[in-house]
């Protein structure tokens, strides 16, 4: 993806992790500016559905040729759907990071953990 | 070629190419056909007993390993026009940071040759490798004095294996004196990527320590951080920005007052031989690059050794067998050598055998050759080839583009910032190197140490001569200069080298790490 | 200035003008604080022309006795093979001897593909379809897969055969000490891994099980009943593997096995007391993301052209850092090109003939040996390149007298394994013909022979 953008309806992660909310359960996956610093994505390293996360902690890896980093869960709750097409097509990360590049759904287990996710705006500030 | 091919307007493929680059890779199993051979093996000459009687088909192969099948002829000439394919030391300029790529002198090669080492067995009884025990007692000696540090092993099998021997005895060191909490090691964010690799295999916890505005360690950060958590700092200085920290003194100091130990990473020891000591710093532990500062060749990747020498504090957890010496007998017997393993707090041992002794003989011999005046000549000649080089990129302007990151003075080697180039000549570091490769020459250490944003580490060695450095620092200049006009000639770079910019991403999402050949036949056919 | 610097007082002058100092030591008492400066010169001997240093390294030498010099049967991890011309000669070429890793491919091709095609090989031998370009030996490659084992499945007991290198055992009880796993050993029965001790040892926690075929006594292990009794276990079965007998034997691939590794100094390697060689380490696709060392794959250029770069990178220390499958930075490039060479020259038909000769002569001597009064087999497993002897006579003093007749007769056991004092581990390569096999046997015959007689002599009761 050429440009960066940031999604209005999409909240965010201060390490660089959207999440779509709708209703009890979520949608997670990473930045623009996170895939842009990874570089081009090799490879998705996913977790199991029916595993658990935690707010704050890795649930996951993503490696670009030159760095692997951690992905940080924004919410927490039970993982229920993979994105498995991922396995084939690690570069929808970069191409569409909010769209084909989503990584997991999960059901919450403490929805008012959104309180502490930063909006569109307050998250490209914090990137400036 | 002409201009207007380098700059890529005339493609390659319009005839322009070397026969290097016109060459089709193929790997070897692609060549040869069945029957040919290179080997001849010899009869049995002995009864013959029925093989399956002697090995079952249960335990059998039921095809053989599909291997070349070529002669040897064939077999030459793939494998050194391959070689024609590399780049190497003794071919070009490689001012590669953090390496050490000086001259691999060539009696190396003939006294490691001399069957007495190159066929000697390491199985072989003691009092029958006198040679080889005295050898590498010797090189022991040379190196303790090189770095102060008195008790040596020549075990490990290169500079990340020592570093592993080095925090395998600090925590038995710590676990013998009941300390263990001690599950912490510190190193500075400049360390070099093998430490914290390390760390975490001999089960400790990495903490960073800062860097201050002058690039070395930040004392503040140090004393809040060096607690009765932390078993070892681990430190290289002069550090990989080829800055020697002033306050050394005081940081092992500090170290010490919490209890731990200070580990030294000898990847710079080319910096300092016969200048000052490691030992004499304050460490605890260093470990050797015999193929950095000590010429063993690097192979295209190895082999290399990581020898460590140690306090008296740490002698008792070093790996075995020691090397031990009985003085001769007074009456003109000559002292000799033996293999100990009596030394119940040792750690054990970290690989099999003696260690790499191919390489201790290059090293030995390597020392033998310069002496005590000769080392000191090498990191003298090390330090003043680097800052004369920093000096002709200042006079020629590169500079301005390519400023060095810290300091003015450096060690060694010194690390340079390609964040104003790439903002106003609008090349990146790495677009810089593979233009290099166009001028005949390796690149420098590209990104890193991490710290310095669009890095350049540049280690020139003291076998250069001035010419080379002068050539080199020409080099980056025209280069610089011809970004200011075109900056996509280096974006498209290079262009003269046996293969061009190679599609890296690729090759780790649908990785091909072997030949695929074809289905295997039954081992009669 | 020396014979390996060039700054003569003309460049020195002119150098440090453009720098901008005074003198060589301005430069260093600008930067290097007086308290840790030394002050003093090295306390080593003065450096000495090349032919003086040629004439002390062949000094040296001289007091080694090596294959060269005697009949020489001993193995235990390392085999007098013949090594031709061609491996020594292509290792001795500047453009495979003397650049570094292969930072920057363009101009690395030469090396990059011969890690491709030695990992092919590898793969061949094993039957594993990952191979990494090389490690520094085999017993710190039994530890790396060890390694590996907990990395991927976090238990915490490693099973590991008696029967396995002493050195390999040793160095994986050193390295489990850091990263935290306890090892069991199990015992040998008959010579090979005793298979009822081996399966209770195996449970639930169980990170790995780790065995050697031929194992340290020679024998052949049965690789696919070892590995599959660790099926209902989260193990990781590693096998360390002799590569010449694998031109024969059941490869690990088809026998269950996880990760292969092994000592690599039989494929075209010097002795050289023990190092440097390399250590092979393969295993499963599953495997392909953990594994240790640099890894070569192919791709393309923008041209098109077919090429070879470090892939996986973000496995290795230099990108991962703390999270590392391993911490090799330099490894055994060099001694893997003489391994690849060595393969390419035996060639497919080369290596299961060299195979079956090893077969034949290793039990010619094996019969040749135990027909000798008072020496007898240890077992009678099938061996490929090494058998076990006992000797009823004391082995030190027995080796002591062959040496004298020229003849290295094998390595005791007793060292080792307390439990087989007596015993003689004996190794056959090509290089041993028939007639160095009836040597040994008249040169050990006598040996012992004499050896029981001057104890007797003594009034020494055995």
């Amino acid at each position: 993806m050429a440009d960066a953008s940031y999604p209005d309806d999409l909240r965010y992660h201060p390490e660089h992790d959207w999440v779509r909310i709708e209703g009890d359960t979520a949608t997670f996956g990473i930045t623009w500016y996170a895939q842009d610093a990874l570089g081009e994505v090799v490879f998705f390293d996913p977790p199991e559905v029916g595993s658990t996360v935690t707010k704050d902690d890795s649930y996951a890896e993503v490696e670009s040729v030159k760095a692997v980093s951690d992905v940080i869960a924004p919410l927490s709750g039970e993982i229920v759907e993979v994105n498995t097409a991922l396995g084939d097509d690690p570069e929808a990360i970069n191409n569409d990071p909010y769209g084909a590049g989503w990584m997991v759904k999960v059901r919450l287990s403490d929805p008012s953990e959104a309180d502490d996710l930063l909006d569109a705006s307050a998250y490209e500030s914090s990137l400036a | 070629m002409s201009a207007r091919e380098i700059s890529g307007e005339v493609p390659a493929a319009a005839g322009m190419q070397s026969p290097l680059q016109r060459e089709q890779a193929r790997t070897i199993f692609e060549k040869g056909a069945r029957g040919r051979r290179a080997f001849s093996c010899p009869a049995p000459a002995v009864p013959a007993a029925d093989p399956q009687a002697l090995l079952p088909a249960e335990l059998r192969r039921a095809a053989p390993p599909r291997l070349p099948e070529i002669s040897e002829p064939e077999l030459v000439r793939h494998y050194v026009r391959l070689s024609k394919r590399n780049f190497d030391l003794d071919s070009g300029f490689y001012p590669l940071g953090s390496c050490t790529m000086k001259h691999n002198p060539r009696l190396h090669e003939r006294v490691a040759a001399l069957p007495g080492h190159a066929r000697l067995h390491p199985r072989q009884h003691p009092a029958r490798a006198q040679g080889a025990l005295e050898l590498m007692w010797r090189l022991e000696r040379a190196l303790a004095e090189v770095s102060g540090l008195p008790h040596v092993s020549l075990q490990p099998s290169a500079g990340s294996h020592g570093e592993l021997a080095g925090v395998l005895l600090t925590r038995a060191y710590h676990a013998d004196r009941g300390e263990r909490g001690r599950t912490k090691v510190l190193t500075p964010d400049t360390a070099h990527g093998t430490n914290p690799a390390t760390v975490t295999m001999a089960g400790l916890e990495v903490v960073k320590v800062a860097s201050n505005a002058d690039g070395g360690v930040d004392l503040e950060d140090l004393r809040a951080k060096a607690d009765d958590t932390v078993a070892c700092l681990m430190l290289t200085n002069p550090n990989t920005l080829g800055i020697f920290d002033p306050h050394i003194e005081q940081i092992t100091e500090i170290v010490k007052d919490a209890g731990a130990t200070c580990y030294y990473d000898g990847a710079n020891l080319n910096a300092i031989m016969g200048i000052t000591r490691p030992g004499d710093m304050g460490f605890d532990i260093v470990h050797f690059n015999l193929h950095k500062s000590f010429t063993q060749p690097h192979g295209g990747g190895g082999p290399g050794s990581g020898p460590i020498a140690v306090s008296d504090r740490i002698e008792p957890y070093l790996m075995v067998p020691r090397i031990v010496r009985t003085a001769g007998d007074g009456n003109g017997g000559p002292a000799t050598f033996a293999l100990s393993e009596d030394h119940p707090k040792s750690i054990g041992r970290l690989r099999g055998f003696q260690g790499n002794y191919g390489t201790f003989v290059r090293a030995y011999a390597y020392i033998c050759s310069l002496g005590a005046e000769g080392l000191r000549d090498a990191s003298e000649t090390a330090v003043l080839n680097a800052n004369y080089l920093v000096a002709r990129l200042r006079e020629l302007g590169v500079a301005e583009h390519l400023p060095l990151a810290f300091g003015e003075l450096c060690m060694h080697e010194f690390v340079l910032s390609g964040a104003p180039m790439k903002r106003d000549l609008k090349i990146r570091t790495l677009d810089l190197a593979k233009r290099l490769l166009d001028h005949g020459v390796h690149p420098p250490t590209v990104y890193f140490p991490l710290i310095v944003d669009e890095a350049l580490l540049v280690e020139p060695t003291e076998t250069e001569t001035r010419e080379t450095l002068d050539d080199f620092a020409q080099a980056l200049a025209a280069i610089l200069r011809e970004a200011a006009e075109d900056p996509e000639i280096a974006r498209q770079a290079p262009y003269t080298t046996p293969v061009r910019r190679l599609d890296e991403a690729g090759a780790a999402k649908r990785p091909v790490i072997r030949q695929p050949l074809a289905e295997a036949e039954p081992m009669n056919a | 200035m020396s014979r390996y610097t060039s700054a003569t007082p003309d460049d020195l002058a002119a150098m440090l003008a453009a720098i901008g100092v005074g003198s060589l030591d301005e430069l260093f008492d600008r930067q290097v604080p007086a308290g840790v400066r030394l002050g003093r010169a090295l306390d080593l001997p003065a450096g000495r022309p090349e032919q003086d240093v040629y004439a002390h390294l062949r000094d040296l030498a001289a007091r080694n006795v090596s294959a060269e010099d005697e009949l020489c049967f001993i193995g235990g991890g390392m085999y007098d093979h013949y090594v031709p011309a061609v491996v020594d000669m292509l290792m001795e070429r500047s453009e495979f001897l003397t650049p570094y890793t292969p930072y920057q491919p363009e101009v690395s091709q030469g090396g990059l593909q011969v890690m491709f095609e030695y990992q092919t090989a590898i793969s061949e031998l094993t039957g594993l379809p990952v191979s990494n370009a090389s490690v520094y030996e085999g017993p710190s490659a039994v530890a790396a897969a060890a390694y590996l084992a907990r990395l991927a499945n976090g238990k915490g007991r490693v099973v590991v055969s008696r029967a396995v290198h002493p050195h390999s055992r040793q160095t994986l009880a050193t390295t489990a000490a850091g990263f935290g796993a306890e090892v069991v050993e199990v015992g040998m029965r008959d010579g090979v891994t005793d298979s009822d001790a081996w399966a209770a040892a195996i449970d639930d926690d169980t990170s790995a099980v780790v065995f050697q075929s031929p194992n340290y006594l020679g024998a052949v292990e049965d690789a696919a009943a070892l590995a599959q009794a660790a099926k209902n276990s989260p193990a990781v079965v590693i096998g360390s593997y002799d590569p010449i007998p694998l031109g024969i034997l059941k490869p690990p691939g088809e026998c269950g096995v996880d990760v292969a590794v092994g000592e690599g100094q039989p494929l075209g390697n010097r002795l050289d007391f023990g190092g440097p060689s390399f250590g092979f380490f393969a295993a499963t696709q599953a495997y392909l993301r953990r594994m240790p060392g640099r890894i070569a794959g192919e791709t393309r250029d923008v041209d098109g052209r077919r090429g070879f770069v470090l892939t996986l990178q973000t496995r290795e220390q230099h990108i991962r850092r703390e999270k590392a499958t391993s911490n090799i930075c330099t490894a055994q490039a060099l001694n893997a090109l003489g391994g690849v060479v060595y393969l390419t020259w035996l060639g497919r038909a080369g290596i299961a003939e060299l195979g079956e000769l090893l077969l034949q002569r290793t039990h010619y001597a094996r019969e040749t040996l135990g027909a000798l009064p008072s020496v007898e087999p240890l077992h009678t497993q099938p061996v490929v390149r090494e058998f076990a002897v006992r000797l009823d006579a004391d082995v030190a003093a027995v080796v002591e007298r062959c040496a004298a007749q020229g003849v290295n007769p094998g390595v005791p056991l007793g060292p080792d394994y307390p439990e087989l004092d007596g015993g003689l581990l004996v190794a056959i390569t090509e290089r041993r013909s028939r007639a160095d096999i009836d040597r040994l046997g008249q040169v050990l015959g006598a040996a012992v022979a004499a050896e029981r007689e001057g104890r007797v002599a003594a009034g020494v009761a055995r």
